[in-house]
């Protein structure tokens, strides 16, 4: 059996990958794109840990909060993306260094 | 003794009165405002009579004396008992019923006589209401058992009169006026506050028959010596002279003149200004303590008689002439006390606050009359037009300028009398003091002279000169009277009787007013002879006046001319103002501007409240940039907080370095 230290560690790779794409790239769709790499980094933790727990085979609550995890990464999306559609026809462009009206 | 007993009454009535006018009057009409005053005022007089009578017929002239309620008590825990206590305290002895009954009785007077003389002015209920505060606090004043509750209502009449001579207050000169007499008095206070505190220190109490049962047995102070009590007495003095107007405090008594008449008759004539001599005759015991005081109150008291007479002599202002009468009397009760004669000093006290305040109605019924003009230069002739007026005016001026038998001369000729043969007086003084009277027989019957008689020297044509209503003349004809008959009760002592005065208030003064090292018939051959004097001088006054101002209409403008020096000094008021405001005033304000103001405000406060905002403001300025709006900066943030939160949970090393022991 594949031991949970390395889902842990894959896991940990790609929520770091999903990380800094999320600081260092500038298109908005780019950024969106890490924020799921991130979640899914997220969920495979879960699903790794409760796998660790699960030995009597009635522990499920890391699979049930993957689940949640995945349904609010769907409404996310859907918000995510028609707010980056305004932005584009407002803007002409996706360049989140051009989205800066949370300052004065 | 039902009234005795509750002696709080008489100055709580005029209180309410106060208290209905201002806080209920403006709605009302001038009837209902007038009813509440005057009512409260006449109860008072009432309650005051009844109370003055039980205190003489019930306990014989005892000092009656009631402790109400404790104000401020600071207990001894050591000794127990209390180390400061200063009570509503009221008493009556001879002193107080003088007082009461002039400030009452005038005080009532002259409320009749505002109802007439007020009547179309703006602010008659705020002008009562403040007219009955006052008469509130002088009857505190003068009912108090100790110094500190005399000392409330001797801040309490100054607040009054603060207001009431800037009754007008949208006129900048009252303002002013009002503002001046409020500080000048304030540097008399100042003393009379330090003179209580050095009482207390010395005998630990303020109550008066505590602190003079104290002082009693005390050897007196030599002259020269600057003891504890002479001190103190001077101390006490200084606010004295700030009150009552003496040199050289006595700056804010003419420009007061601003306020209403009847305010000038009842404040600043009657009863208000007399607080002084009064403070200093309560406090006999300790001023026979002190012969250096006693020298100090008889020379500034001579001195100011002098220097206000001669002021008085160029005044053209009718209430102005008045103002500097009223000063240089004061200096006359003064010179009393200073000499000694305190019973002297509180007689003229009581006969000037019948004639002064009948002066100054007059002169209100004769500026009434003229229609607001106060410049005698522009009046002449009024004596067949407003009779009622010229002939109460007259006997004021006679009873002030000293003819026999009239009020002033006896209290006037007693003090003379004190100041030429008592150990504490001198030749000096007396020679002053009767040039003081000659003065002020010569610029009263000037006043007279230009005021009532020669030629009208007003437009007829414009002015239509009208007697005043009864409401106004009844109080003149009274106080006329007063003025006639009021100085009877020492009359006989001038032809070797008693004088009742002075025998009433022995239980106070004591009858040792007696001429030192003369034998009685000499003394009476003495006292003859210079009520002869004063006569004389009185006459002489009268005679020039006749003459430089009926006789030969012309000559005052010539004299002026020829004695230009004497008369701009004089017509100037020596330049006392201009020179406190080089002296004091002006340094002042360029203390206050260039230094407290430019420095200390700007520099200091406004510095630290602005260098407080810059700090913050820099502050600021260097962390919104923390705040960039980009939202990957934010990003950056979120994820430098992870990681530190992932730092604390899994590097135990730095745990307790922050403090998080577990």
């Amino acid at each position: 059996m594949v031991p949970t230290s390395y889902y842990l560690i894959l896991s940990a790779i790609l929520f770091g990958m999903g990380a800094v794409s999320f600081v260092f790239r500038r298109n908005i769709i780019t950024i969106f794109m890490s924020i799921e790499l991130m979640l899914n980094a997220v969920n495979l933790a879960f699903v790794a840990f409760n796998q660790m727990w699960n030995t009597q085979g009635n522990k499920l609550d890391g699979q049930v909060f993957v689940l949640f995890v995945i349904v609010v990464a769907a409404a996310e999306a859907a918000v995510g993306l028609g707010i980056i559609i305004l932005i584009q026809r407002n803007r002409r462009s996706l360049n989140v260094e051009r989205v800066d009206l949370l300052k004065l | 003794m039902p009234i005795l007993e509750q002696l709080w009454i008489i100055p709580l009535l005029p209180l309410l009165g106060s208290a209905i006018n201002g806080l209920f009057g403006a709605k009302w009409p001038n009837k209902a405002v007038s009813s509440v005053a005057l009512g409260s005022t006449g109860l008072s007089f009432l309650f005051a009579l009844e109370a003055v009578r039980e205190f003489v017929y019930v306990r014989h002239g005892e000092l009656f004396r009631k402790e109400f309620f404790d104000w401020i008590v600071v207990p001894d825990f050591l000794h127990g008992g209390n180390w400061f206590r200063a009570g509503f305290d009221l008493q009556m002895d001879q002193l107080t019923v003088v007082m009461v009954l002039v400030v009452t009785g005038v005080g009532f007077l002259i409320h009749i006589y505002s109802t007439g003389y007020m009547a179309h002015e703006g602010g008659y209920y705020r002008f009562f209401s403040y007219l009955n505060l006052f008469m509130f606090f002088m009857l505190i004043l003068v009912l108090a058992a100790n110094y500190v509750l005399l000392f409330v209502g001797w801040e309490g009449v100054g607040l009054s009169s603060y207001l009431l001579i800037g009754f007008y207050f949208l006129k900048k000169s009252a303002s002013d006026a009002g503002k001046k007499a409020f500080i000048v008095n304030r540097i008399g206070d100042f003393g009379f506050m330090l003179g209580m505190f050095l009482l207390f220190r010395t005998f630990g109490t303020l109550d008066f028959t505590a602190v003079f049962a104290k002082a009693g047995p005390l050897p007196a102070e030599a002259m020269g010596q600057f003891g504890t009590i002479t001190v103190a007495c001077l101390l006490l003095f200084m606010g004295a002279c700030g009150k009552s107007a003496q040199l050289p405090l006595y700056v804010w008594l003419p420009d007061a003149m601003e306020g209403p008449t009847p305010v000038s008759a009842l404040i600043h004539a009657a009863t208000m200004v007399t607080a002084g001599v009064y403070v200093v005759a309560r406090s006999h015991v300790l001023f026979t303590h002190a012969p250096t005081a006693m020298l100090v109150v008889a020379i500034v008291g001579c001195a100011t008689a002098f220097f206000a007479a001669t002021i008085g002599l160029v005044q053209r202002d009718i209430k102005r002439v008045l103002a500097y009468s009223t000063v240089s009397q004061l200096g006359y009760m003064f010179l009393g006390c200073g000499v000694g004669a305190f019973g002297a000093g509180i007689f003229h006290l009581m006969t000037h606050a019948f004639f002064k305040a009948l002066l100054f109605l007059a002169s209100g019924s004769v500026i009434h009359a003229m229609g607001g003009e106060q410049d005698m230069l522009k009046m002449g002739g009024l004596s067949k037009k407003i009779k009622y007026t010229y002939w109460t005016m007259l006997m004021a001026t006679l009873a002030i300028a000293g003819f026999p038998p009239l009020a002033g001369f006896f209290s006037k000729d007693s003090i003379l009398y004190s100041a030429f043969q008592s150990e504490h007086g001198g030749h000096a003084l007396y020679a002053v003091g009767l040039i003081t009277a000659l003065l002020t027989s010569f610029y009263m019957f000037r006043l007279m002279f230009l005021t009532f008689h020669g030629k009208p020297r007003y437009d007829e044509h414009h002015v239509h000169v009208h007697e005043s209503p009864w409401s106004m003349l009844g109080p003149l004809v009274i106080l006329a009277v007063l003025s006639v008959i009021g100085g009877w009760v020492a009359a006989p002592a001038l032809w070797g009787g008693e004088d009742h005065f002075a025998n009433f208030l022995a239980p106070i003064f004591g009858s040792g007013e007696a001429a030192a090292g003369l034998s009685e018939a000499a003394a009476h051959q003495l006292e003859l002879t210079l009520a002869v004097v004063a006569i004389v001088a009185a006459l002489i006054g009268l005679g020039v006046a006749f003459w430089l101002y009926l006789k030969q209409p012309g000559k005052p403008e010539q004299l002026a001319k020829s004695l230009k020096g004497a008369y701009t000094t004089l017509s100037n008021k020596y330049y006392v103002d201009e020179l406190y405001a080089a002296a004091i005033v002006n340094p002042l304000v360029w203390i206050s501007t260039n230094v407290l103001w430019k420095v200390v405000d700007v520099g200091v406060i406004d510095g630290a409240v602005n260098g407080v905002a810059e700090g913050a403001t820099a502050v600021g300025d260097k962390v919104r940039h923390t705040q960039s709006g980009n939202t990957r900066s934010y990003a950056v943030w979120v994820v430098v907080g992870a990681l530190v939160v992932i730092a604390i949970i899994f590097w135990p090393a730095i745990r307790p370095a922050l403090g998080m022991v577990r």
